[in-house]
Formats: structure tokens, sequence, C-alpha cells
């Protein structure tokens, strides 16, 4: 049944493939997601040009369809022979068995150094000790902050730690007044309460993440630092839905800070007027007792398993990966590369914003690495909105969480339980 | 003559006609009509039951198991749960305010929304409104109009300080509400885009069954001295019920399936105040992949819709006898 279906889907796509393709040319599909999958097109040329045996078919997908889209295809069995995954879907893919293990290929490459790549970023890729994915651009959460605003309450260099942060915070709030607040830090996102919650250095999940392990008090100590900041009316308890454009408010100095990834240096430079572009600054996130970590965000390049061009695929990541190829990236898509040599260059060296990101990706940790850590991560958020919103104490909401997350966990109790009797016998 | 002449002997006959005839008719010709009229119907039952039967089916069977990713992955990874995801469900606190805000948005905005339909139709309807075609066809505007843009425009309108409902608000002076952000808010917010959204349909269904009553009657009416509060009530009501019972329940039936409001204007929040039951199903069976989960979502909402269709059927049945 699954067989006839797809041939049916596949046929028109195979006469297309051979209507372009010579017989001594392979053909390597490669998916590429939202702004990312366009650029990407501008980069084959040359790789094309280098490797005259390989075409390269580029087919974007947007952001919000390509979840389900790589399913689909997994099901159907029409997975491409590359593909652009956000790094916290590896694991889910992984699971499904879906993903060649780039181990092997990383230890015959000539080109590809491990040590090269910020080893925060790199581990998203490793899944029980396997290699699954090679990051392609990196995407970690800094502070972004009004430097007149800061300065205004005696700061001249962006505070380093909770305690600092904090005071910095009070004293801009004690000069901006009842409507007008230090930070933004929106409900409905889970990077921030997440982030703070990992940066005291507790694993979110207990037992190769069979359990959530939010009651930790290193996680809670976070958490309650997070739920202070709106109780102490520092930041507004609103979600993003609500502020229609934060970069009016922050232009207008109702919102001092914010932490946000890599793409707002360009929102911000675009649509911040010319008045406030000298007055505002990124930094380092700041951490419990000094400099902070944070996200491990950003996407690999993965290669599927069914894929019969595995060889030439690698080729393509080999170049993509390349220093040369991940600046010109960075040119055209904002997007920062996840290898060091990368960063030397010049034309991100003198990227004055992107100075903070440099040092915050020495300093990044990847989500639990499970399928379920974007709905846990989910939870999350959901559980710090109803202690910021006072319907439930900071205690309530992380038994609450550790319970759903438990629930959520069941499944892959039973799963691990499975494989371990198979172990056994 | 001669029809008068046969049905006349058989009269005469010693056997009864009527008894003799009829069952003989029955076993012979409906049982001919059948076959002819399966084999009309072949076609459309088969695309029916393949289309709509056998999905409903299979999704059935599916809220019986645990089908989740791991499953797309590996079939053996799927478990028969039984009713496990029903029970799972009703300790879910979320299904419970999904439910609530569901029932919430139903049962004040769907009369609302009728209210406003009859409202306008009978404005309409009204002989001394001129530019009825104008009128009808800017009413009915909101209903054609794609419900992600119309969703993006009411996000500024209800925006807390650059809205202009605060603005006009403001101007009473009512202080600024906070309208998606608020949980107290927001589901009244999305109620009111939603009646506005779709009154323009069940008014051209009512302008419909207005005209449909004859003049006669309100002629007759305003004889005997009724007022117009008398005449809506005792003639245009009785005389609409059927309209009504058939808005009443599409409507219902619509408003219970929540989903695109939410889904464009707030994603479910703030703390979850706008989630609705579709919504839920929706994140459960296509953001977090758990099929089986949001398989019985599904049919605990069918259930629930086929109850109040149900009832309401009952009332209007009650009320007519």
């Amino acid at each position: 049944m699954k067989s006839g279906a797809l041939l049916i889907m596949v046929l028109p796509l195979l006469v297309a493939c051979s209507a372009h393709s010579r017989d001594d040319e392979v053909v390597v599909r490669f998916w590429g997601m939202g702004r990312e999958g366009e650029v990407v097109a501008e980069l084959v040329p040359e790789f094309e040009r280098r490797h005259p045996g390989i075409r390269v078919r580029v087919q974007q997908i947007p952001w919000t369809a390509a979840h389900e889209k790589l399913l689909t295809s997994f099901v159907g069995d029409a997975t491409p022979d590359v593909a652009q995954l956000g790094n916290t879907w590896v694991p889910e893919f992984v699971a499904l068995g879906a993903l060649e293990n780039l181990g092997p290929w990383v230890r015959r490459s000539k080109a590809v150094n491990p040590e090269e790549f910020f080893p925060g970023i790199w581990d998203t890729n490793v899944v029980d000790g396997q290699l699954y994915g090679l990051p392609w651009y990196v995407d970690t959460r800094v502070l972004f902050y009004r430097t007149d605003l800061l300065a205004e309450a005696g700061y001249f260099s962006p505070p380093q730690t909770w305690e600092e942060w904090q005071d910095a915070m009070r004293r801009m709030k004690a000069r901006m007044g009842p409507d007008r607040y230090p930070i933004l830090l929106p409900t409905n996102e889970w990077p921030q309460p997440v982030i703070l919650g990992m940066q005291s250095g507790g694993p979110l999940l207990r037992g190769n993440g069979r359990f959530g392990n939010f009651r930790d008090p290193r996680f809670r100590r976070g958490f309650e630092f997070y739920v202070s900041l709106f109780r102490e009316g520092l930041a507004p308890a609103v979600s993003a839905a609500e502020i229609s454009n934060r970069y009016q408010e922050f232009a207008r100095g109702n919102i001092g800070m914010m932490i946000t990834g890599p793409w707002e240096i360009g929102e911000f430079s675009n649509r911040l007027p010319p008045e406030v572009q000298d007055k505002w600054m990124t930094a380092p996130l700041p951490g419990p007792d000094g400099p902070g970590t944070s996200s491990a965000g950003g996407a690999s390049l993965v290669i599927f398993r069914d894929s019969e061009h595995k060889a030439a695929a690698w080729k393509l990541i080999e170049y993509l990966s390349e220093p040369e190829q991940q600046i010109r990236f960075y040119e055209l898509s904002g997007n920062l590369p996840p290898g060091r040599r990368a960063w030397e260059d010049p034309k991100l060296a003198e990227n004055r914003y992107a100075h903070a990101f440099r040092e915050q990706l020495e300093r990044v940790r990847p989500l639990p690495k499970v399928p379920e850590a974007e709905q846990i991560v989910t939870k999350v958020f959901e559980q710090g909105e109803r202690a910021v919103r006072r319907q439930a104490t900071v205690d309530q909401a992380l038994t609450t969480l550790d319970r759903e997350v438990d629930r959520l966990l069941e499944k892959r109790r039973w799963l691990l339980a499975k494989q371990d009797s198979e172990a056994d016998r | 003559m001669t029809r008068a002449v046969a049905t006349g002997t058989a009269e005469i006959g010693s056997v009864p006609p009527a008894e003799a005839l009829a069952p003989r008719r029955r076993f012979r010709g409906p049982g001919q009509a059948t076959g002819a009229a399966y084999l009309f119907l072949a076609p459309a039952l088969l695309l029916i039951g393949t289309l709509f039967f056998l999905p409903v089916l299979a999704a059935l069977v599916l809220s019986f198991t645990d089908f989740d990713i791991y499953a797309i992955g590996d079939l053996d990874n799927t478990r028969w749960v039984g009713v496990r995801n029903y029970g799972q469900l009703l300790e879910t606190p979320l299904f419970w305010t999904a439910l609530r805000n569901t029932f919430y948005f139903a049962l004040i905005g769907g009369p609302l929304s009728i209210a406003t339909s009859l409202g306008a139709a009978l404005l309409l309807n009204s002989r001394l409104v001129r530019f009825k075609g104008f009128f009808r066809t800017v009413y009915f505007a909101p209903f054609v109009t794609t419900l992600v843009a119309v969703a993006i425009v009411w996000r500024y309108l209800y925006h807390t300080r650059y809205g202009m409902l605060n603005y006009g608000l403001g101007i009473f002076g009512i202080g600024p509400i906070d309208w998606l952000g608020d949980p107290g808010w927001a589901m009244p917010a999305i109620i009111l885009m939603a009646v506005w959204k779709n009154f323009g349909y069940n008014m051209l269904i009512f302008i419909a069954g207005l005209q449909s009553i004859p003049e006669e009657l309100y002629e007759a009416a305003r004889i005997d001295g009724a007022s117009a509060l008398q005449r809506f009530r005792h003639v245009t009501l009785p005389q609409l019920g059927p309209t009504l019972l058939f808005v009443a329940v599409i409507t219902m039936i619509g408003y219970f399936q929540l989903f695109v409001e939410p889904y464009v204007m707030t994603q479910g929040g703030p703390l979850r105040s706008t989630t609705s039951v579709v919504l839920l199903m929706y994140e459960e069976g296509f953001r977090w992949w758990r099929m089986g989960f949001a398989a019985a979502v599904a049919f605990v909402l069918f259930v629930i819709i086929l109850g109040a269709t149900l009832l309401q059927l009952r009332i209007q049945g009650e009320k007519r006898a």
C-alpha cells in the first residue's frame, strides 16, 4: 500500500531527475529551510564547478512547514540526501532511525576538524555518543541593551553576575517609572527561563532523560531569579503577541534590555531610528557567579540514512563547512558560523555587535537530547508564566513541571526498558 | 373507463384487494428498486466510505493506541493502550481548561452571533432602510475575507497602547484594556472578533427566512392592534422557527470547532485562556505528533458536538409540539 502510493509520488520526481542529469552525474537533493534555503542556492554553483560529477538540487521549505514535511518524507520513504535540521530536532530524527551516523565520515575527512567547532554547538549533534549532524550555523541568546539607559544607572560596562545585573535593573527601574521596564522577557518564550535555569549547572532531566529534574536546587535558583524579575516589576508580564513592535519600544526607551538571538543584529540595525543606532550594544549573558552560559541553538547539516549518494552528500557538507563558505553564508544570511576559524575573518571581526556572540559561544549548553525536548521547554515557560502571574508559587510550579515532564517521558522510559531487556537477552 | 372497470372487478373479487396487492408490491417492487438504487449510489458510497468512514474508523482505532513519533520510526513502538488516552485526557488540566474555553466561546459567542445576525437581518429587511444591497455586501464582506488577514488587523485594533479600540474607550475615560494579554479579556476579544467575522453569513439566511414570511400575517396582526414588539414576538419568531433551528445548529457546530482565531491571534495564551479543544488537538497531533492522544481529543469533541446538537433538536422539537 505504502509503496504503491510512493511510486505515484516519486515517479514524476524520477522523470524530472533523469531529465536533468546525465548518466555520469550524481544528483544530491538538498532541503534548506526558510531564508537559508534561498541563500544556499548561491553557494552551490562554486561547489558544482569544483565537483563536475555532482549536481545539487536545492529545495526551499518554509520553517513553519519544515518539521511536518521532514516527517512525512520519512514516512513516505522520500527523504532528501542532505538537509538542514534545527539542532533540537536531531535527537528526534535519530530516534526515528532516519539519520546517517557521521562519525566515520568525520574521522576519514581531511577538511572537517571537530576541534575547530564550538564544543557546546558540536555537542548538540551527538546523541548516545554518536555524531549525526555537522553544525551549519549557530543561534545562541545574549543580552541586547541600551547603553545610555545602563550608563544612566551607573553601569558603563554590562553586568557580569546576577547580582550586578539585578542591581543595574533596580537602578534603571527607579529612573524609568511604572510604565517602563529595564528588561523584556516575553512570558511565552522558552529560552529565557530555560537558560536561566540551566545557568546554575543542573541538568534539566535525570536518569538518562527518564525524569524531569526541575525541583533540583540548581534549576530552582535560576527559576526563582526569573520569576523575581517580574514580581519586582523589572520585567512586564506580557507575552510576545502583546508587544506589537518590540523595536519601537526599545527605541523609545520603554524597554532597556532583551535576551535574544543573532538575527536581531540585522533587525535592530534596520528598524531602529538613526538617533538610537549608537545607543545599543550586545553583551554575553551574566551568570549566577560570573559570566553565564546560554543555549546552544542553530541548525545542522545531516545526511539521511536512505540516501543513495552519501559520498557526494558528504562532499557538499564538507564544502559548506569550509570557513570561506561559512563567511559567505554569513554575509548572505547574517547567520553566525559554528567554527572558530571563520570568526577570525575580518568581515565578522568588524561587526562589533557580533563580539558578544563570539564570547558567548564558548559557553553554551545544549538542551536535553531527547525527542521530547521542545515539548519539555514549552512546559517550562508555561509553568514560568503561572508563577509570574501569581497563579502558583515557585514550589507548586516546579512540582507541576516535574509531574508533567515525567508523564511526557513515560513512552521514553518504556522504550529504554524494552531496549535494556532486549540487550539482556 | 377501463380502469374503473378493473378496480370494480377487483373490489368484487373474493380476496380483499388492498391486502392482496400491497404485500406483493412491497415484496417485489422495492426489492428491485433497492438493487438499482444501490447501484446508482455505489460510487458515492464508495467515496464516502473510503474518504470518510474509513479514516474516521482508523482514527478511532488510533485513539486506543499510543501512536507517536517513536511509532513513526518503528511500528513495534506502538502500544495498544485501550482507553488510557481517554483517561489521561480527563486527567489533563489543560483539557478541562480547553473545554471550558470552548464552552465559553460557544455559549456566549454563539447566541451573541445569532442575535447580531438576526438584528442585522431585521434592519436590512425593514422597508425604511435604503441601499440594502450595499449594506448586505458590507456586512457580508468580513465573512468572505481571509481569517488570517482579519486577525492580524484586529490584533492592531486590540493593541493596548496604540489600538483604536482603547483609543475609543479612552475618550469615555475607560482605562486601557490589555485585550489580548489579560487572561480575563482575551476570550471576550476573540468572541468579539469572531462575531464580527461570522454574523454576515447567518444574516443572509435570516433575510431569506424573513422574506418568506407572508406579509398578510403582519397585516392581520396590525389590524388586531399588535405593537411592533408583539408582531416580532408572535409572528416573526415563530415563523422563523426552522431557520433559527438551522442557524443555531450550524453556528454551534462551527463555534465548538474554534481554532483559527486563537491560533493566529494568541497561540492559545495568555495563560492558556484561549486554548480551544481543536487547538489542543492540533498541538498534540501536529506539533508533538502524539497522534493517539490527539485522536482521543477529536472523538471527545465529536461526542460533545453530537450531544449538543441532539439537545438542541430536542429543545426545539418540544417547543414546537
